[in-house]
């Protein structure tokens, strides 16, 4: 902003950004691109000092997070291959049905020509992120945030590498076990679900035609999202000893277990990488925002990932808080200040909060084998089927449009 | 040091000056006294910036958009409204009657590396000074003058012939006697007990004869209500209790 140097409020940077995930890498970027040339953001993370690492990871883009990295000209700089998916297929069955009945198929968006959603490679959407923020003008420190103290007007961060910025705002992006959280003294809530999920990507001999499916087997769901090329990525929930014992198997026990679930619907499969499984759980901050301190991501939230929602819930922070920042920096105000940050609170925390526990409520709805629970279900997802305002509430919270929508995430620049 | 400006042709009423002296350091405490104020920030300046923008054909969205607008605040306080339009680029003057608010909004100001020229003078001193403005701005001062008539006509005398004066004040209603005293003062404690005298307050008509009667011309008004789901202060069609009002210098005919 157009302020002066002076000996005693000193500011270095208007908002700084601890972590270099999708999520503080996306606000960086939104907040570059939005208010550039006059505000300075910095983003701090170790891990800058190095290309972001080749993993397995991938992640389905909901239509709203699309938007917004599209709008952020961060889509269209995607290197590797985006797989859309074109069509959802949930079903609810015991394992030795012989039939699995289809009660929801989401295969229409709100525009029938876009894709439910996308699955990209969670390194492509990093390197394309980076270069995004960059060239709008967002200053990397390579090194994390050792400490900070909140003042009544800045916020004094204190780097691994002993440098210093005094900011107006402070962005805790570094992750489920987030420091600054901690330090900031936010406790949060968690849900143990005693349940693993199994990940690993699985090539078949068929096309998948861009169709993901949920099969919400007795020990949780077991979900297939369409690859690029003939390849699909599982997430497959079972007990934390079942999970364990899974991963363990030889392979040759392991595909059989596998082809059990998965079916021969695509053809013969092949597992593609090593199976691994992570405890599910559901942690939610009890406070998004703290003096001068603001939580986004998995800093705030992290959910079970049933539909992939993790990333998109994060990127619905983002949204929100670019927003509330820019509009108050547009009016010369101060964007740490309680004002700005209490609207991203309310704009944040009641979707949040309905998105945990419908998934939550999914989970638990689906990952039991009572009798009386599955005729509940059937009757619930049936009468959801065949109320079209009901169903519509659903694909587009599935896709991140409900509520007062961040302009972000309707494709709108800031 | 400047000293209270207390002649007979004075529109200050000393009583309400001594009363937001002894408030002066709680200024820029947003969760202290001045809350009600912060609150209210954003809606105004959103009026002015969006006002200025529109007239003077600037980007709303750039953070200089303010740059090189002469601004005159009177009434300014501890400086709640002249920082945030001297950050966006004008050039502000900031006026109250009170010296301890003029010098607190300095220092402030000064800290936070903004040049604003602060004064501690009345609106009729800067009008007999002669001084011009782009804009200026009488935000919740209304209902604190003694003689309104007078007083929007000296704040008239220094809009240039391009520019406009905006007022925000409060209505003079049942309805503003229910929120704006008994709500705010007494049952919410928002405001301390005889911040305003519901007498004093001013209604929409009353202010447009004043503006006309000063050669000004209303070209916009809206009302302002709170919001008490979301905590927020937006604009409006309801006028009976917090309105704002622009108006431009009317061009004349010779």
């Amino acid at each position: 902003m157009a302020q002066k140097p002076s000996q005693n409020f000193q500011q270095n940077s208007d908002v700084t950004i601890a972590g270099a995930g999708v999520a503080g890498l996306a606000l960086a970027a939104a907040l570059g691109h939005a208010l550039k040339p006059n505000f300075r953001v910095t983003v701090c993370d170790a891990a800058l000092s190095r290309e972001p690492a080749a993993d397995d990871r991938v992640s389905a883009i909901a239509t709203g997070a699309r938007r917004l990295l599209e709008t952020l000209g961060v889509w269209q700089r995607l290197k590797g291959p985006v797989q859309p998916i074109r069509e959802m297929v949930i079903t609810d069955s015991r394992l030795d049905d012989v039939v699995r009945p289809v009660f929801l198929a989401f295969e229409k968006n709100e525009d029938p020509n876009e894709p439910i959603a996308h699955m990209v490679e969670n390194r492509d959407l990093l390197v394309a992120l980076r270069t995004s923020a960059q060239e709008s003008g967002v200053v990397f420190e390579a090194s994390a945030i050792e400490g900070f103290e909140s003042g009544i007007e800045s916020v004094e961060v204190l780097l691994a590498n002993d440098t210093a910025l005094n900011s107006r705002l402070l962005v805790a992006a570094d992750g489920g076990r987030s420091k600054l959280r901690a330090q900031a003294g936010i406790k949060t809530v968690s849900w143990d679900y005693k349940q693993s999920g199994i990940v690993a990507t699985i090539g078949h001999a068929r096309d998948h035609e861009g169709r993901a499916e949920e099969h919400f087997l007795p020990a949780g769901p077991f979900a297939i999202l369409p690859l690029a090329g003939k390849r699909s990525s599982i997430v497959w929930t079972e007990s934390i000893e079942e999970a364990a014992r899974l991963v363990a198997l030889p392979p040759a026990d392991f595909h059989t277990e596998l082809e059990r679930r998965f079916g021969l619907k695509l053809g013969e499969i092949e597992v593609l990488s090593k199976p691994k499984a992570f405890p599910l759980g559901f942690t939610i901050a009890r406070k998004f925002a703290g003096d001068r301190l603001a939580l986004i991501g998995d800093a705030a939230h992290v959910i079970h990932p049933i539909a992939g929602q993790g990333l998109n819930l994060g990127i619905r922070d983002v949204a929100a808080l670019a927003e509330c920042i820019a509009d108050t920096a547009r009016l010369g105000l101060d964007p740490g200040a309680p004002e700005a940050l209490s609207r991203y609170e309310r704009w944040r925390r009641f979707d949040t909060l309905g998105m945990s526990f419908a998934t939550d409520g999914l989970n638990r709805l689906f990952s039991n084998n009572s009798g009386a629970l599955k005729v509940l279900r059937d009757v619930g997802m049936g009468l959801v089927d065949r109320m079209p305002p009901l169903k519509e509430f659903f694909v587009k919270e599935a896709a991140g449009l409900t509520g007062e929508v961040p302009k972000l995430l309707r494709g709108e620049a800031l | 040091m400047a000293s209270l400006d207390t002649k007979p042709q004075s529109t200050v009423d000393p009583e309400e000056v001594a009363r937001f002296a002894a408030m002066a350091d709680e200024w820029w405490d947003p969760r202290g006294k001045m809350r009600p104020l912060h609150k209210f920030n954003p809606v105004r300046l959103a009026y002015i910036r969006d006002h200025a923008c529109g007239l003077f054909q600037r980007d709303p969205k750039s953070l200089d958009c303010m740059k090189g607008i002469r601004i005159l605040d009177v009434g300014c306080g501890g400086g709640i409204l002249s920082e945030p339009l001297a950050r966006l680029g004008a050039d502000v003057v900031g006026i109250d009657p009170a010296p301890e608010n003029a010098a607190t909004a300095r220092v402030h100001a000064e800290k936070n590396g903004l040049n604003i020229d602060y004064r501690a003078a009345t609106a009729e001193k800067l009008a007999d000074d002669g001084e011009q403005f782009d804009i200026v701005l009488a935000m919740e001062v209304l209902e604190h003058v003694s003689d309104v008539g007078l007083f929007v006509r000296r704040c008239a005398e220094m809009v240039k012939p391009s520019g406009f004066m905006i007022a925000a004040t409060l209505n003079r209603t049942v309805k503003s006697f229910a929120l704006a005293i008994v709500g705010a003062e007494y049952v919410l404690r928002w405001l301390p007990v005889g911040t305003h005298d519901w007498r004093k307050f001013v209604t929409p008509d009353e202010l447009e004869i004043a503006m006309k009667a000063a050669g000004l011309e209303v070209t916009d008004e809206t009302g302002v209500i709170y919001n008490p789901l979301n905590d927020e202060w937006r604009k409006s069609d309801d006028m009976d209790v917090n309105y704002m009002l622009l108006a431009q210098k009317r061009f004349v005919v010779a």
